[in-house]
């Protein structure tokens, strides 16, 4: 046989039925489930008196709209609250097991996934969120779908699908200190553009990719869709199957290891053909800030805001006019000089333990900036425990920052975690369009250490030559 | 799904690139647990100004987009989030084409499934209907989905690109998870030889 790649295994293997040239009926291996786009899709079921085909096959958890403050009260929120409400009655309804809000392992739904050892190599996997992409990182064909397509699957286990292409994606040359998988995520969309790989489906390669751990690959799949991708993926390897031994719902025993060979025939056959390869290189990468209102107006912290009359076309002349506008910067500013109010450190990019134990090496013996409101949210109530057994909270707590509770909090403002009109965070997670943490806020986009030193001083700075060493964090 | 076969309707100019889905729709309106009503809020920032008043000069504002049924935009248009719930807004606010030379990948499937047709244009065919449209009189085009083409005032037409089976669906009104649970048998099938063996229950 040819040699395939990655997706092209995944995609014959999953084909229940050719539909016609494009497209196939795809099988789904696993659907994941919230509470924001799901009620709709199980009216349907009901409207249309259908059920739920494989509940054993479906995961759901509640994320979107949870508080991240005391759970103990009831959540204020009348409409997030019956919003959380029907997805347990849902949920109940059609035997779909679900972590509720008081679930110990309560989490983003991109978090809890991969660490329940759900996300398998091989799977195809889908939820109603776009940054369902994550799911990717452990060689599993994974994407956003919308609530008509949810309920497509509950009632079928499958979807309607026509083939994507396929862009190889090679980091090239050694990934230099201090620089993350957020910064080189940010350096593709900057490079590409946020429309850079519509239609595609991404296979990240190279040595840097394949020396990340699993935190971190998932931050690299997590912004795949913010390059316009269908999804993004890293083809599975020993470092995947490590991080799945003695997960809750990955094989055991005898038959892990047969499981394990497995998984690892999925990965991209050497001489196998990509319809596009981009290469980015490593070597010449600066910690990234986005400074206008999409994932792809971003540059290094060694630059200045860009000026509008520098750009490419007329078109881009007014978007980044309207962006610096709507951003309150002018074209000229040193990004070290951007003040800033708020801190968020969270989200299913970068709220995992390796993103909290990296910030907590910038924080660690130091204070926030007086003028600075910093959170960190842990993205699962698993990330939680740990970090809380490593003592991370008190590092945090310390220097100033507030722990909070999982959820998604933050990175789309849903709950009361939201920026006040015209406020400027330095955030981890992934999205910085107009509005979206909380109307008028302004957003940078950055890694967790960028976000953590930020903190500190107020502005943006470097946050290479503030990495403790040879400091433990850690009790 | 609602059926489209033809449509006429005034067309309103929206015209900015990477238009993304918290705009459509931003997420504090995410929180209803129906399909319907979502058009109050679309473009709520865009539309209202902090005290809730209208912005005057936003163009769906402006009296002769009001009724306006199709809605023109630059490339890239629905980036960002899953949330069906863009749609669903465009929808309800009374929009039953959206015309962009590029839409986002998730956006445009959803479009389909609900009946509200995204039609690919080529960028300069665009930044025509754009400019027309902001003229004082307005413009009006005629879409038809069997042929898929889009007609303008002087009768010269553009195709736009759509594939069978979306079409289908659309012209015909079709259920697609009907359409799919004809399948039955091959999902069992399927069921029946597959190599992933998960459970969420066990
Ligand atoms: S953390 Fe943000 S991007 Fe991730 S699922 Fe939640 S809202 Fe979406």
């Amino acid at each position: 046989m040819a040699p395939r790649t990655l997706y092209q295994k995944i995609w014959d293997e999953h084909c229940v039925t050719q539909i016609d040239d494009q497209r196939q009926l795809l099988y789904i291996d696993l659907h994941l489930i919230h509470e924001v786009t799901s009620p709709q899709a199980f009216d349907g079921l009901r409207l249309n008196h259908r059920t739920v085909r494989r509940p054993d096959r479906s995961f759901a958890v509640v994320d979107h709209n949870v508080p991240t403050g005391d759970r103990k009260t009831p959540i204020k929120d009348p409409v997030a609250r019956r919003q959380i409400e029907l997805l347990e009655e849902n949920c109940h309804a059609f035997g779909i097991p679900l972590f509720n809000l008081h679930h110990p392992e309560q989490g983003i739904v991109h978090i809890v996934g991969p660490e329940q050892g759900l996300t398998q190599p091989g799977m195809t996997v889908v939820c109603g969120d776009s940054h369902t992409s994550t799911h990717g990182a452990f060689g599993t064909l994974a994407f956003g779908i919308g609530t008509s397509e949810v309920e497509h699957v509950l009632a079928t286990q499958c979807l309607v699908q026509a083939s994507s292409k396929t862009m190889e994606v090679r980091f090239t040359g050694p990934r230099p200190i201090g620089i993350t998988p957020k910064d080189m995520i940010m350096a593709l969309i900057g490079q590409i553009g946020i429309a850079g790989a519509t239609g595609y489906v991404i296979e990240y390669t190279g040595d840097a990719v394949r020396d990340l751990t699993m935190d971190e690959r998932m931050t690299l799949c997590n912004m795949s869709i913010e390059a316009g991708a269908r999804a993004g993926m890293v083809s599975p390897d020993m470092t995947t199957v490590n991080y799945l031994r003695g997960r809750r719902f990955a094989p055991t025993g005898p038959d892990f290891d047969l499981t394990a060979t497995r998984w690892l025939a999925y990965a991209t056959d050497p001489g196998a053909v990509f319809d596009q390869t981009v290469v980015v290189d490593l070597a010449t990468l600066s910690p990234m800030v986005t400074w206008g209102t999409n994932p792809g107006m971003v540059t290094s912290i060694a630059m200045k805001v860009p000026d509008p009359a520098s750009a490419a076309d007329p078109a881009q002349r007014e978007a980044w006019q309207l962006a610096l506008d709507y951003m309150g910067l002018t074209p000229g500013t040193p990004i070290t000089d951007i003040s800033i109010d708020r801190v968020f450190i969270g989200s299913c990019t970068n709220g995992r333990l390796e993103d909290l134990i990296r910030a907590a090496r910038i924080v660690k013996g130091r204070k926030i900036a007086p003028t600075v409101r910093a959170m960190v949210v842990p993205g699962s109530g698993i990330v939680k425990r740990e970090a809380e057994l490593l003592g991370l909270d008190q590092v945090f707590l310390d220097a100033g920052f507030e722990w909070r509770e999982p959820g998604c909090s933050m990175c789309l403002g849903m709950n009361e975690d939201i920026l006040e009109p015209g406020e400027r965070s330095a955030s981890t997670s992934n999205r910085n369009f107009e509005g979206r943490q909380g109307r008028g806020g302004r957003t940078h986009l950055v890694s967790p250490e960028m976000a953590a030193a930020a903190a500190l001083f107020g502005h943006f700075v470097d946050s290479r030559p503030l990495l403790h060493s040879d400091q433990e964090v850690t009790r | 799904m609602k059926a489209l076969t033809v449509h006429r309707g005034t067309v309103a100019p929206l015209d900015r690139a990477n238009v993304d889905t918290d705009q459509i729709i931003p997420k504090q309106f995410l929180k209803r647990v129906e399909r319907t009503g979502f058009g109050q809020f679309l473009f709520y920032d865009w539309r209202f100004d902090e005290n809730g008043a209208e912005r005057p000069d936003f163009v769906l504002n402006q009296p002769q987009y009001r009724k306006a049924s199709i809605l023109v935009a630059g490339p890239n248009f629905g980036c960002g989030s899953s949330r069906e719930h863009a749609p669903w807004a465009l929808q309800d606010w009374g929009f039953q084409v959206v015309i962009a030379p590029s839409f986002a990948d998730i956006f445009y499937n959803n479009c389909l499934k609900i009946g509200l047709l995204p039609i690919i244009l080529p960028e300069a065919t665009v930044n025509r209907i754009l400019a027309d449209a902001k003229g004082v009189s307005g413009l009006e085009l005629a879409v038809n989905v069997k042929t898929r083409s889009v007609t303008f005032n002087d009768g010269t037409e553009a195709s736009f690109p759509l594939d069978p089976y979306a079409q289908e669906s659309l012209v015909g009104g079709l259920d697609e998870i009907g359409r799919s649970l004809r399948l039955e048998a091959e999902i069992v099938r399927f069921e029946g030889q597959e190599v992933t063996r998960i459970n969420t229950r066990g």
